[in-house]
């Protein structure tokens, strides 16, 4: 049997080595594939070495699900092959848009989530799953605007996707602190409905505050060690549906391999937790 | 539930994605009232530095020379005219080179252009596909009368280039890693292969004739027609020394006569 995913890390460059070597139990690593859409060389072979000792996972951001278009073929076909060559044991994307008529934007942009866009999505969503040969897992996104035309809760929008196409959901507690925090509603209201069933994985992450663009204005910035307000959260979502693969994000002020361990190793004790108790 | 205001989706993210470059005061219609709220510069901000983070990863020798702020400051002008077309940011900054020949700002640096070309090899040789350096013992299996017939594949990770300008390979090693080699240089024209026989790309300084050869043997003349033309730059060329020194830069991957298709 699988050996059961419990906290994992996005993989750094700089930590390739630790991570391969490292033997905590049930550690994974996730990667974004579009750092590895390559033909060859030394970042492919690395991340073969790491899976050779760990799961992996491939978390895009640049399929652009929301964007009014098909996924970008080319794009999917590079993806599937790494994902044949890396056997990932998730494969997730994000409920926003980056590519759009030609240009890539880094970054998950917004958009309102009408009957329109969910019919475009669900239509994209099911194209990346067939030619991918997979379930992939859905994640929502940080909020900082209010967009007039909303037709569907974000909550609603997502378990209709799941529902018309199949997909899971990815539930990112810090993206529902900052966008909870940025457009006004209750966090844990959010957490407390969320569906179970969907839930493939969790993400964790770190966020900072911009002051120059609003007093209150939180950044999803993958910067910062994960704040107590989101380890609640985590902890709530937990007691309710259950233990889910979760992963630590860290993107700038990277610090050392051990630093991140300790952090997921709180994940992990707490996903140990319920599972003892579940065993 | 409320319908009509919202803008069909293709439309909302034509105007979104040109409000992310333009002035507030230029949004459309489609998404003027998320502009006017402050937290738009959210996305201009991440959409900005994800470029000019990756332009700074991808030209390191060339940030290194200019110092961070100037380098960001040019990288946001060209961010402005050329958006990544691709997610894979490694690809971004293809033109990067062609626009600083032509940046005002850097017309002082002439040697500016060349290095970045010099980066954008370096990150092209370690995304290479994989493949082992050809060695001298290949061409132990071929007749000897033959080698002239045969034809010298480079290495998918080998980019080679002549610098009339100056010694443009000079200042791009010396700045594509802590060097602390300050001694004068000496200003002629340079040439430099990049390549990657095994897993670290590697460099090493080229003649005019050994990179006319490596263009020849690029475009599949066979190696007497590439040593001919090789001559044509430099009569004085050594010839055995000139394919040597490739073949141990690891510039090759396969030795093929042109009778057999490739194995």
């Amino acid at each position: 049997m699988a050996p059961f995913l419990t906290a994992g890390l996005g993989l750094k460059p700089r930590h390739y080595a630790e991570a391969r070597d490292c033997p905590a139990a049930g550690l994974w690593f996730e990667v974004h594939p579009e750092n590895y859409l390559v033909d060859g060389g030394p970042r492919l072979r690395w991340l073969a070495a790491i899976r050779e000792r760990h799961p992996v996972s491939l978390h895009g951001v640049a399929l652009s699900l929301a964007a009014d278009a098909p996924p970008d073929a080319a794009h999917l076909v590079a993806l599937r092959r790494l994902a044949d060559r890396i056997e990932p044991t998730l494969v997730s994307e994000h409920l926003a848009w980056s590519t759009w008529r030609g240009a890539y934007h880094p970054d998950l942009l917004p958009f309102p989530r009408t009957n329109e866009a969910l019919a475009r999505i669900s239509s994209n969503v099911s194209a990346a799953q067939e030619a991918l040969g997979r379930r992939i897992a859905v994640e929502n996104p940080s909020h900082y605007l209010r967009i007039d035309g909303h037709e569907w809760e974000e909550i609603d929008f997502l378990s209709e996707l799941a529902h018309r196409t199949g997909c899971g959901l990815l539930l990112d507690v810090n993206n529902v602190f900052v966008s909870a925090a940025n457009l006004g509603f209750d966090a844990a209201d959010y957490i407390d409905a969320f569906p179970a069933a969907p839930v493939m994985e969790i993400h964790l992450a770190g966020h900072s505050r911009d002051p120059a663009l609003g007093e209150r204005l939180l950044v999803d910035s993958h910067d910062a060690p994960v704040s107590e307000a989101v380890w609640s959260l985590y902890g709530r979502l937990v007691s309710r549906i259950g233990p889910r693969p979760t992963l630590i994000e860290r993107d700038d002020n990277v610090p050392e391999f051990a630093e991140l361990l300790a952090e997921r190793d709180r994940a992990h004790a707490l996903l140990s937790a319920p599972m003892a108790r579940a065993a | 539930m409320r319908t009509l205001s919202a803008a069909p989706l293709a439309q909302f993210q034509d105007a979104f994605s040109r409000a992310l470059f333009e002035e507030p005061a230029q949004a459309g219609a489609a998404v003027a009232a998320l502009v006017a709220q402050p937290a738009f510069a959210v996305y201009r901000n991440t959409v900005a530095k994800g470029c000019i983070d990756a332009l700074q990863a991808n030209f390191p020798a060339v940030a290194r020379l200019v110092g961070e702020d100037w380098f960001r400051a040019a990288a946001a002008v060209y961010v402005a005219d050329e958006r990544p077309a691709v997610p894979s940011l490694l690809a971004y900054g293809e033109s990067f080179p062609q626009f600083l020949r032509a940046f005002p700002p850097a017309a002082e640096l002439p040697y500016l252009a060349g290095v970045a070309q010099l980066d954008r090899f370096w990150t092209a040789a370690h995304v290479a596909a994989d493949a082992s350096a050809l060695e001298h013992s290949a061409f132990a299996r071929f007749d000897p009368d033959m080698l002239g017939e045969a034809m010298l594949h480079p290495h998918p990770a080998a980019r080679w280039a002549w610098f009339d300008e100056g010694p443009v390979f000079t200042i791009w090693s010396r700045n594509r890693e802590e060097c602390a080699d300050e001694g004068d240089i000496d200003w002629r024209a340079e040439g430099a292969l990049i390549t990657r026989p095994e897993e670290a790309v590697r460099w090493t300084s080229v003649d005019a004739a050994g990179c006319r050869f490596l263009d020849a043997c690029a475009q599949g003349q066979p190696i007497a027609q590439a040593l001919d033309a090789a001559l044509g730059v430099d009569p004085d060329a050594n010839l055995v020394r000139l394919v040597s020194g490739l073949l141990a830069a690891g510039a090759f991957a396969q030795l093929t006569l042109p009778s057999r298709n490739e194995p």
